[in-house]
């Protein structure tokens, strides 16, 4: 586990969580999450061997439907939060391919 | 003196269906307090009024709940005004749905009269990460109400609401509740629908109410519990009958078995008057039967870490999905799409929420996953086993719900760490799943001001019903729940 937590890796961390930051920012993070994950370190502390893990409280899994069509949004319903709507059915986009990658 | 003149839910309840009062009187009588009061608490970010006078003259308003004015939280979808989540992200967010459990008290006959102020996404243990602005403690509004549903809890106190609902993931509603004097309940997880709810941690997130009594708790939850086919991860477990019914909740239980967890009561943990509120909830059980004992939850320790794994973990997954395209905050002049999302995200979200993102964003990232995450899970399961093993001697077990009383707005602001270790008592019950109830229990001075303390029962998994009596046991023998702050009482 990291022990020690740069502006480099809260850079690339807001990076990964699609989030700008100010330099300023950057500074301040830095030393809030160190102090946390210094915290959360102490869990290495424990012998966690063969231990199954836990993502649920609940131990039900699978849980199926019929396979029947229900009541569902209307288009208008679905885009009426849109920032941006195209020809009505649309959520608007800045363009995607050729000049306007980016990713 | 309460808003309509009445001191609990079921009494408001039970004069409404006798014709004493009508539904449009009661909701006025909140709508009046709420215009009162509301500008110096903060405790609504939003109310519907119209809507709420509305359905109060509908003449086809009826069920268990008829005409009965609670407030919902801001993170709850309704199709009326705005679902904000106490986030800018979220400012202009019209559902064009409403959450289930909103939907089965509206069709018990409930009039929602607005939603209340929250912590953004539910993260903060103050509600001063509001993007709308801080809510205040109605005992003394310099201090905070707790969080992060503390519009509910400090509605609830005010009496601006007969029953409010709120959102615990490790511990929102208990914790908001100690501070604020009320009752909260968080049901085991699983009980109540979260279909609807904007989702922070989804397998820790739990609806849960503000209530001034148990019996008031039990009876929405007879309402709200229950399989959801649009919420695949509620339980198909039956709705005991006995929670819509205020006398089998006072039946006191036949010479319980309380646990009093060892590593809860670590000396100088928690303020005096803490100590003496759990002392004398302990003196109390005994003296009516209660067998006492020390039990042991060898775990506690990693409860707080775990959560900060799990649950940001959780919440970066979750909160990918405000992008700038679906709904919610669009950044003006992006660069390309990943500046869309970027830029759209960095405006729309307040610092808490970023730093949770960023945490949770690290502990699943490569190379940290196992680390970091399995291993959190795996401390989840250790932390679950303590609890059953506990289980299977008790009926429930005994703690403070909050080490102190409400702390200053700004105390502990640039701080998280010290916030998070706020939520100590109530994380571990959130991480196995359990229910919990958060009771007034005594008051502690703060600059010549009472401020509440509580206490909380952990009950089993699904067993509720017992929770309930226990509680409803404590609260009977005590009058610390009947006290108001001086906000309510010049209304």
């Amino acid at each position: 586990m990291s022990e020690h937590i740069t502006p480099d890796d809260v850079r690339k961390v807001a990076k990964l969580s699609r989030l700008k930051l100010s330099d300023e920012q950057v500074t301040h993070f830095t030393s809030q999450l160190e102090a946390v994950l210094g915290y959360v370190d102490k869990l290495k502390s424990l012998d966690v061997d063969g231990v199954e893990p836990m993502p649920h409280a609940l131990d039900q899994t699978d849980v199926l439907r019929e396979d029947v069509v229900g009541p569902a949004l209307t288009h208008d319903d679905a885009l009426k939060n849109a920032p941006s709507v195209e020809e009505e059915k649309f959520f608007g986009v800045p363009k995607v391919i050729g000049d306007g990658g980016g990713a | 003196m309460a808003t309509t003149g009445h001191n609990t839910l079921i009494e408001l309840r039970d004069a409404i269906a006798a014709g004493y009062l009508s539904p449009t009187d009661a909701t006025a009588g909140y709508l009046d307090a709420i215009a009162k009061q509301n500008p110096e608490l903060h405790a609504y970010r939003e109310v519907t009024a119209t809507y709420a006078a509305a359905r109060a003259a509908d003449p086809e308003l009826s069920g268990p709940l008829k005409g009965v004015p609670i407030a919902i939280k801001d993170c709850m979808c309704h199709t009326e005004g705005t679902t904000a989540c106490g986030s800018k992200m979220l400012e202009h967010y019209h559902s064009p749905f409403t959450a289930t459990a909103v939907q089965r008290l509206e069709d018990a006959g409930a009039i929602v009269l607005g939603k209340s102020n929250m912590d953004e996404f539910a993260m903060g243990s103050s509600t001063e990460n509001s993007a709308f602005g801080v809510t205040k403690n109605p005992w003394d509004p310099s201090r905070v109400p707790g969080g992060s549903s503390g519009g509910a809890a400090s509605a609830m106190a005010a009496d601006l609401a007969a029953a409010t609902l709120g959102s615990d993931t490790g511990g929102s509603i208990r914790q908001p509740a100690a501070l604020c004097g009320v009752v909260g309940f968080k049901p085991t997880y699983g009980r109540i629908s979260r279909w609807g709810l904007v989702a922070f941690a989804s397998s820790l997130d739990q609806i849960g109410t503000f209530t001034r009594t148990v019996a008031d708790a039990a009876l929405l939850s007879s309402v709200m519990f229950g399989n959801d086919p649009k919420d695949s991860t509620t339980a198909d477990v039956a709705v005991p009958a006995e929670l819509a019914d205020p006398t089998a909740i006072n039946q006191p239980l036949d010479k319980p078995r309380i646990g009093l967890p060892k590593q809860y009561m670590v000396e100088g943990a928690n303020d005096p008057e803490v100590e003496q509120a759990l002392q004398q909830a302990i003196e109390l059980y005994k003296s009516q039967g209660a067998e006492l004992v020390e039990v042991d939850l060898p775990h506690t320790d990693f409860g707080i870490a775990t959560y900060y794994v799990v649950a940001t973990a959780e919440c970066s997954s979750n909160l990918a999905r405000f992008d700038g395209v679906h709904y919610g905050h669009r950044a003006a002049d992006p660069d390309d799409l990943i500046d869309l999302y970027a830029k759209s995200r960095s405006e729309g979200f307040g610092d808490e929420v970023k730093r949770r993102i960023m945490l949770g964003t690290y502990a699943l990232s490569s190379g940290y996953y196992d680390a970091y995450y399995n291993t959190a899970l795996k401390v989840r399961r250790l932390i679950r086993r303590d609890f059953d093993a506990v289980f299977e001697t008790c009926d429930a077990i005994l703690c403070p719900t909050a080490t102190g009383p409400a702390f200053k707005i700004g105390e502990l602001t640039d701080d998280p760490l010290a916030m998070y270790l706020n939520d100590v008592y109530t994380v571990p019950a959130s991480l196995a799943g359990l229910p919990g109830i958060s009771l007034p229990a005594g008051f502690a001075e703060r600059d010549g001001k009472p401020l509440p303390v509580g206490i909380q029962l952990i009950g089993k998994a699904f067993d509720e019903v017992t929770l309930f009596r226990l509680a409803r046991q404590f609260e009977q023998s005590t009058d610390h729940g009947t006290k108001r702050p001086p906000l309510a009482q010049t209304a």
